[in-house]
């Protein structure tokens, strides 16, 4: 008795991952393919959910796409000539690495003109300071003065 | 110089404002209307089978000659029933030929959903494997695409089509096309 109750436990606990096991979605067979399009799905984008990469999404739409890809590289195209197929019809948007065009200019660019900016602003500052400090050297009477009075203080401290 | 020096401290005020008209023109941009690349350029081309009759097929190439909208339907999709309405009502002001794009769908489930819904279209492709729907860059149904004379796409509405799209956009820009 307490044996099949064991039995029982046992294959009401399996029995989930029994009803559940389907068949797993389609791998591609070449592995060397699959490696290859996985690589290049990291770097493109999917439009349904728009912060998650193809190769990440389970939109169906990406998984389409993917299947898409692993076709025209069966095909013998190239990287370049993927994301093409995928730009014409998607636009740059497809692109996590937009591409340098003048429309991109200042988006590739403008870190680096800030930076330089910034820097400019910098060293001018810094000089103009180094020229204030220096501009006016104190006469010796004007110096005598001074610290007459910083020792005036010290003396009496308030 | 002391006035200019003085407007100096305006300099991070108006950088500040700048930002904000940026940040605030975002507030109202919707990141899923991407701009499709096709606008201007020639309709993709396909040969497919009718929903409602698997032995007719249709072509791009045997609309050439009239100004026609192509909308991507499928029966699973929920803001296509919001639509579909629209469509149907507009459909009978006979403006302009609707043909359908049935995207990744079945044809008993199409079907069934015209014969309930109404049927606005001359005539809906039956695009099973959604390969169509990849050419076209659709990836977020509905969508419709205004097409003129000579094949070319004008406009590409992503999402349900409204009354105040259609009095705003689509049918002036057909009035212009077949002018």
């Amino acid at each position: 008795m307490r044996r099949l109750l064991v039995i029982w436990a046992l294959v009401s606990l399996a029995s989930p991952f029994l009803a559940g096991a389907r068949e797993a979605p389609p791998v591609g067979e070449d592995p060397a393919i699959e490696r290859r399009m996985m690589t290049l799905a990291q770097e493109l984008r999917c439009l349904v959910c728009q912060n998650q990469t193809l190769a990440d999404s389970q939109a169906s739409l990406a998984a389409d796409l993917r299947q898409e890809i692993r076709e025209l590289m069966q095909k013998g195209e190239s990287d370049e000539e993927v994301k093409h197929y995928l730009v014409v019809r998607y636009g740059d948007f497809v692109l996590y690495r937009p591409p340098v065009k003048s429309s991109t200019w200042l988006l590739w660019f403008g870190p680096a003109l800030l930076l330089v900016a910034g820097l400019t602003t910098l060293y001018s500052v810094l000089i103009r300071r180094r020229r204030l400090a220096t501009a006016d050297p104190l006469t010796a009477d004007q110096e005598q003065h001074a610290l007459a009075l910083l020792s005036e203080d010290e003396r009496q401290p308030s | 110089m002391k006035k200019l020096a003085a407007l100096r401290f305006l300099i991070p005020l108006a950088a500040f404002l700048v930002l904000s008209g940026f940040l605030f023109k975002g507030l109202w941009m919707d990141p899923h209307q991407v701009p499709s690349p096709l606008i201007d350029k020639p309709a993709p081309a396909f040969r497919l089978t009718q929903v409602a009759d698997p032995g007719k097929s249709l072509s791009r190439d045997e609309l050439l000659g009239k100004v026609w909208l192509l909308n991507v339907w499928a029966s699973w999709c929920v803001s296509c029933r919001e639509e579909h309405a629209v469509l149907v009502e507009f459909a009978k002001t006979g403006v302009v030929p609707i043909y359908g794009l049935d995207y990744q769908d079945t044809r008993d489930a199409a079907l069934k959903w015209l014969g309930t819904l109404g049927n606005p279209y001359q005539a809906s492709l039956f695009d099973q494997d959604g390969r169509v729907g990849i050419d076209y860059g659709v990836y977020g149904v509905p969508e419709t695409y205004v097409i003129d004379k000579a094949g070319t796409i004008r406009y590409k509405q992503i999402g349900p089509i409204t009354p105040e799209i259609l009095h705003d956009t689509i049918v002036p820009l057909v009035r212009k096309l077949n002018a």
